[in-house]
């Protein structure tokens, strides 16, 4: 059931500042259409380059996503570069009331948008002050979540401003780890890492066995592949097939199912490896052949 | 808002409790509250109501009452019928099925595999379809199951059932059918089929909630799921339903009666919404297969748009309620694994909407999204970054 706050209808309902604006100083462009929500705004700047003379928006993706997209053009009109780069998406969520607490995503894609904006904002203009988006983040551009291509920094970015502590929290707000779940543990990792705990127990976790003679760590692999792997991919329609094991590099075929996304194959050649590591051995690469 | 205003087409999710059926329930609700199972005369009537409703079910089935065994749900009667074929089928260790079951039969799978079942799953074309020369070859000596749907929930496909059920059985394998969206839609006769099991549920024809059956073909081999009392002779414990079981016997009655309008009235008003639409919106996709196809569901894909934002926009215009496979309406993040499964491209999976009719709609029923909904598609495709000429 939906339950959103009379706000949030109304910006759903009645959009303010749709539509391009044909000479805009700075586009930002965020999300994709295999995902399920994407964005794009449009920044018209004053004259000299201070303020925001227009904003402009497009939005695929749900209601929340519409009136977070909407919202934020509303913020942002008249505002300096200076005073709309410390709007956060906790403002956005602010603006309209409230979100869902699942739906937090939409409000991050507006944050995100503004932040792309505003770097080809400085692309375009050098002559202008702009104040991009510091890229404190370790590891900003490495992708962790490839279901919804989330990187590093923009998971770090989402804990950092809205205090989160658990996946679940990280996946209302970015999506990630909403797909195959594989970069669960990753995203725990980053949390464990930025709350300054210890990173988790090497206990936990099954260790893999060792000394395995060759002939061992071939039975070993086709069993995890038959009785892990395969099952697992099967029930979301895809599989995989093992074509030949040399060494520590294990080649297989692949077949995915996942809405046709480039990434997903991407995604599938990592769980796999990563189930082989846990199961048989840390060194394994998993090669994908055609 | 009143439920008058409603403009209700969401019927595969569920329906509302047919008035007579409500009627029937009524004493067993309020003064005839005795067990069935006892000895005293006070529990005449709540245990000849489990009689003559088994006799209504069995008899919309095409089956014999000592066939139907009442369960809570079509949930419970799907993992009953699976698990007792791995129970009784000792020496066979495999389960086949299909990519497009619903999630009683999916999870329930998943969870035998990790238990060391084999499960193989059938795939889909894009119309939804599967090839029995495929099923042909994963049916094997090792199979105690099949279980493929009747019709599917999301896309309104009809599977051959019956032709899956000799194939089963040539392999020694038993088959079972999830026919919780067939059952009151389409006429069934099991009599003329090999179909061991059969799952439905009530509140999908009209039933309350809470109320399902299985059906056991007589001399196939049976193992208890719910183990207790010696109720439904064994078959599953648990005092009677009384209540929910007499209103499903009156739902079966009713939908007995009224079978051919579901082939007739009903289709012609989902026949009418597909022309209106793929008339009236631009870039319009009709999933599953138009030759097999329930004649109440309509699932139909309006690309560049996403679906929580068709539904709520139309709600909001004419209290229409329909359904979408988009995931921001299944609770996950990802769109339903039946759109998926058909392969749909990334440009039309986010935005289908399925219509799914009764015998209480109406055309107004169908006026009223032709005149809201085309408009909606075309302000949220404005609002779109995707598909511009
Ligand atoms: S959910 Fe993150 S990689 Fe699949």
């Amino acid at each position: 059931m939906w339950n959103y706050t009379d706000k949030v209808m109304d910006y759903f309902l009645h959009p303010r500042n749709v539509g391009e604006i044909a000479d805009a100083d700075g586009v930002g462009e965020v999300g994709n259409i295999v995902c399920g929500d994407a964005m794009k705004l449009y920044v018209k700047m004053s004259p000299d380059g201070r303020t925001i003379a227009d904003v402009k928006f497009q939005t695929f993706g749900c209601a929340s996503a519409i009136a977070s997209a909407s919202a934020l053009t509303e913020m942002l009109k008249g505002k300096t570069l200076e005073e709309a780069r410390r709007l956060t998406n906790q403002d956005i969520a602010d603006y309209l009331g409230e979100l869902p607490e699942e739906k937090m995503h939409c409000s991050v894609m507006g944050s995100e948008a503004f932040d792309a904006a505003l770097k080809d904002l400085k692309a375009k203009h050098p002559e202008w002050e702009v104040p991009v988006p510091e890229e404190v983040e370790e590891g900003a551009e490495r992708i962790v979540c490839h279901c919804f291509s989330v990187t590093e920094g923009e998971i770090r970015k989402v804990i950092r401003e809205n205090h989160l502590t658990t996946v679940e929290q990280v996946t209302h707000f970015t999506k990630a780890g909403g797909g195959c779940g594989g970069c669960r543990d990753d995203i725990q990792a980053i949390l464990d890492d930025m709350n300054g705990q210890q990173a988790r127990a090497e206990e936990t976790t099954a260790p893999a066995p060792s000394n395995l003679t060759n002939l061992q760590r071939i039975a070993l692999i086709q069993s995890v592949m038959d009785t892990v792997i395969r099952p697992g991919l099967k029930a979301d329609g895809g599989d995989v097939e093992l074509i030949d094991i040399d060494g520590n590099d294990v080649k297989v075929r692949l077949k995915g199912k996942c809405a046709g996304c480039g990434a997903a194959l991407q995604t599938l050649k990592h769980w796999v490896e990563a189930k082989l590591r846990e199961k048989v051995s840390g060194g394994i690469n998993v090669i994908e052949v055609k | 808002m009143t439920a008058q205003d409603i403009v209700y087409v969401d019927n595969n999710a569920t329906t509302r409790v047919a008035p007579e059926v409500f009627e029937a329930m009524v004493p067993f609700l309020t003064t005839e509250y005795a067990n069935p199972s006892s000895p005293h005369p006070f529990a005449a009537a709540p245990a000849s109501a489990v009689v003559s409703a088994r006799e209504s079910v069995a008899a919309l089935l095409g089956a014999s009452a000592d066939e139907i065994v009442f369960t809570s749900c079509g949930s419970e009667s799907d993992n009953t019928a699976i698990r007792s074929a791995l129970e009784t089928q000792r020496g066979r260790n495999k389960v086949v099925t299909t990519v497009v079951e619903h999630p009683a039969v999916l999870t329930l799978c998943r969870f035998l595999e990790k238990h060391g079942v084999r499960v193989e799953y059938l795939p889909v074309d894009s119309r939804g379809r599967i090839s029995l020369s495929q099923a042909r070859e994963v049916i094997d000596e090792d199979t105690a199951i099949v279980s493929v749907m009747y019709a599917n929930n999301e896309i309104g496909n009809l599977y051959p059932v019956n032709e899956l059920a000799e194939i089963a059985h040539e392999r020694g394998a038993l088959f079972h059918t999830d026919a919780v969206q067939a059952v009151g839609k389409v006429p069934i006769d099991l009599s003329k089929t090999q179909i061991d099991f059969l799952s439905l549920s009530g509140h999908k024809l009209h039933a309350p909630k809470g109320i399902g059956a299985l059906y056991v073909r007589r001399f196939t081999p049976y193992s208890t799921f719910l183990l207790g009392g010696h109720q439904e002779r064994g078959r599953r414990a648990g005092t009677e339903a009384v209540a929910n079981i007499a209103g499903l016997g009156k739902a079966c009655e009713l939908a007995l009666s009224h079978i051919g309008e579901e082939q007739t009235r009903v289709r012609a008003m989902r026949d009418r919404l597909e022309r209106g639409l793929v008339a009236s919106c631009p870039d319009p996709l009709v999933n599953g297969d138009p030759e097999h196809r329930l004649p109440n569901t309509l699932n139909i894909c309006f690309r560049y748009i996403e679906g929580e934002s068709i539904l709520l926009r139309m709600y909001q215009a004419a209290h229409i309620c329909a359904s979408s496979g988009s995931a921001c309406t299944s609770g996950s993040l990802e769109p339903s694994h039946v759109l998926r499964a058909i392969g749909l491209d990334y440009r039309s999976l986010h935005g289908s909407v399925r219509f799914s009719f009764s015998r209480y709609n109406q055309e107004s029923d169908v006026d009223a999204i032709l005149e809201t909904l085309p408009g909606i598609v075309r302000e949220l495709r404005a609002l779109s970054p995707f598909g511009r000429d």
